[in-house]
């Protein structure tokens, strides 16, 4: 879908321009920008940015798109807290800091700089405006058969009214196997921008687990996207926490291309005052006998928004596809909203697909039971919303993993209570 | 000593806008075990929730003095702390929370809302693996989500566990034996009877005689229309059983 030419620029589209124009020439980055200022942002009126007006809800766009100092640089570095013990690859204002200091594992190979990349078309903002403003990131290839068992770390930060962009890409052979872990943080005070923007392939058998960690300021705006294909026999489990930013768009486009593949997504999107978070998830079964199963739980105080899309599409080959979506939320305020939007399209004649939404408020029954146990109604409140959002991450069998994820949950529902 | 004080009591619900308790008295002291019957309609769930401070049960006249103190400006936290516990006819399922972590967060609220300190997790451990035993019930049961996929049976004995650990000097128990069969009954009675002491008191709400069998009550109290129509010792439990409501009704008219 293409959009309509514009007459003139916003105030943001403008300093997009400014800062891509600023990178220097380049034939696809000026392509990009063309695109741009073509089209201009997409409105509601595209309608996979039907709940997230992009146009109208980017406001700004930092003007300094320097990179960091040095001297920000090493601050920024001794700062940086650990999720978890990982080979990490740290990126500030997209460009790329430091990587391990220890010698890698066999089989894992990677090479920093930018990856290529490209977008669909003008409503693919995410990765048009990546095309015009990143310069770095990394490559990685893992060796077929390679079990890597440290997580890879991509930790993006961006320092106050400074905007990042990275591109990766990452390919595992057939049968190797890795964890990764996505961050993004930034700080609370000052305006930023960030954008990221993976492409991933999983060869026949190969088994990745991608855990996406979001806990940028409340003036940040996050725009990243996942882009992945699966191989026959592959197995991914995606898992997401959006617990900061601002304006923030969450693309996971997967295409299931291999027979036998198996995805599973479970995210928490935590949305405070201010916040809007849009989840936009595109599933495409392409082959025989896959199983994709989704779950999101999403808690909204303030005035915050959430948004989520789930498009599931399964081809006329896709037979014995078994897909799943499931969408609860808990509006902790009467200003707060959350839109959710299943939109699935079968072409095959014999698959499963279930999809569900629900969004309540904490049900009177439960408090008035804890209440009357001798919980005050803030820790009655505190426990309800917590074992409802950290369910999604029950199954998950590392201790130390599940730990970590409900430990930030709890650090975002302590500050927002 | 006068465990509890009910004078006068008017409750209306919120909701629905009207009045279900119409100048009820009762007077429990402690070590007493007090039987509330009543048909259906007659106003036993209600007096159980005003007792234990939910919203949407307004108080619109009357006291009730708890250890001589009133009550009805307390939150239901505020009661729970002070020594009241209601053991729920509908114990409520919660998805998500560890029955044992529960256990721990409301005996450490009480014990904090006092001024007492927090048991350590050795303790607590200790303390719950002592009460589970006697009620049949497993640390494995324990580690479920509260009342989550649990049986009738096992909800009642995780209630009468509760019980045991947060120490209450005044139980209300809101028709404790619905949906028990008779070994379930049995062991949640045998809990409530191990619970009895001087310095305690009950009221168990219930429709049935079948549960005074197990648990002997000192006295009985007929509610109809949202009053105590008639008073007794536990012969009184043995006549509804046998002739019903109907001529204590009549003769209340």
């Amino acid at each position: 879908m293409m959009l309509k030419k514009i007459e003139n620029l916003t105030q943001a589209e403008e300093a997009i321009l400014a800062a891509s124009t600023l990178l220097g020439p380049d034939k696809e980055r000026t392509a990009a920008a063309d695109t741009l200022r073509a089209h201009g942002l997409p409105t509601r009126r595209v309608e996979s940015w039907h709940y997230t007006d992009l146009r109208n809800q980017l406001k700004a766009f930092p003007e300094n798109t320097q990179s960091a100092s040095k001297k920000q640089a090493d601050e920024w570095l001794d700062n940086c807290s650990e999720f978890l013990p990982a080979l990490r690859l740290a990126f500030l204002n997209g460009v790329f800091l430091e990587g391990p200091t220890e010698v890698l594992p066999a089989g894992l190979n990677l090479q920093t700089g930018l990856a290529n990349g490209g977008y669909r078309d003008a409503t693919d903002a995410v990765a048009l405006i990546n095309s015009m403003l990143a310069v770095d990131g990394v490559k990685i290839s893992i060796d077929a058969g390679a079990a890597i068992n440290e997580p890879v770390e991509l930790l993006h930060g961006v320092t106050g009214d400074s905007a990042s962009a990275c591109r990766h890409s990452i390919t595992l052979g057939a049968g190797a196997s890795a964890s990764f872990i996505e961050r993004h943080i930034s700080e609370s005070s000052q305006p930023a921008f960030s954008n990221t923007v993976t492409d991933l392939s999983l060869e026949k058998g190969a088994n990745v687990r991608w855990i996406i960690v979001q806990e940028e300021g409340e003036h940040t705006n996050h725009l990243g996207q996942l882009n992945v294909t699966l191989g026959e026999d592959a197995r991914l489990e995606i898992l997401i926490l959006n617990a900061g930013g601002a304006l923030v768009r969450r693309e996971i486009n997967v295409a299931v291309l291999g027979p036998n593949s198996d995805l599973s997504i479970r995210g928490v999107n935590l949305i405070g005052e201010g916040a809007h978070i849009d989840v936009t998830t595109s599933l495409l079964h392409e082959a025989p006998d896959t199983i994709s199963n989704e779950i999101f739980r999403n808690v909204a105080t303030g005035n915050g928004k959430g948004v989520f899309q789930g498009e599931i599409r399964v081809a006329k080959d896709a037979q014995k596809t078994d897909a799943r979506m499931a969408c609860n939320t808990l509006l902790l305020s009467d200003e707060a909203e959350y839109s959710a939007k299943p939109e699935l399209e079968i072409f095959a004649d014999d698959v499963q697909c279930a999809h569900g939404a629900t969004v309540t408020d904490i049900l009177d029954d439960h408090l008035f039971y804890l209440r009357a146990r001798g919980l005050s109604e803030r820790d009655a409140r505190a426990l309800l919303v917590k074992a409802f959002v950290e369910e999604v991450f029950d199954e998950i069998e590392e201790d130390d993993l599940r730990d970590k994820l409900n430990a930030r949950i709890e650090n975002w529902l302590d500050n927002h209570g | 000593m006068t465990m509890l004080e009910i004078k006068n009591l008017h409750v209306r619900i919120e909701e629905e806008g009207t009045e279900i308790i119409n100048g009820l008295n009762l007077s429990v002291k402690a070590g007493e075990v007090a039987a509330i019957m009543g048909p259906n309609g007659s106003g036993k769930s209600t007096l159980s929730y005003a007792l234990a401070g939910r919203d949407g049960y307004e108080v619109t006249e009357g006291e009730v003095l708890f250890k001589g103190e009133n009550i009805l400006d307390m939150d239901p936290e505020e009661r729970a702390a002070s020594g009241i516990f209601l053991a729920f006819q509908y114990p409520v399922e919660i998805p998500g929370v560890a029955t044992i972590n529960f256990l721990k967060a409301a005996m450490n609220s009480q014990r904090k809302a006092r001024g007492e300190a927090e048991f350590t997790t050795p303790e607590f451990i200790r303390m719950v693996k002592e009460a589970a035993g006697s009620l049949n019930i497993s640390m494995e049961m324990l580690k479920r989500p509260l009342n989550v996929g649990f049986s009738g049976g096992e909800k009642k004995r995780a209630e009468i566990l509760q019980m045991a650990l947060l120490q209450p000097q005044l139980c209300v128990m809101d028709e404790t034996d619905s949906g028990l069969d008779i070994d379930a009954l049995k062991i949640v009675a045998d809990g409530v009877n191990a619970l009895r002491s001087p310095d305690r008191a009950f009221v168990v709400i219930t429709h049935y005689q079948r549960l005074l069998q197990h648990i002997v009550p000192d006295s009985v109290h007929v509610l109809y229309d949202g009053r105590i129509i008639r008073s007794g010792d536990k012969d009184l439990a043995l006549h509804l059983e046998e002739f019903g409501y109907a001529d204590i009704i009549a003769d209340a008219a």
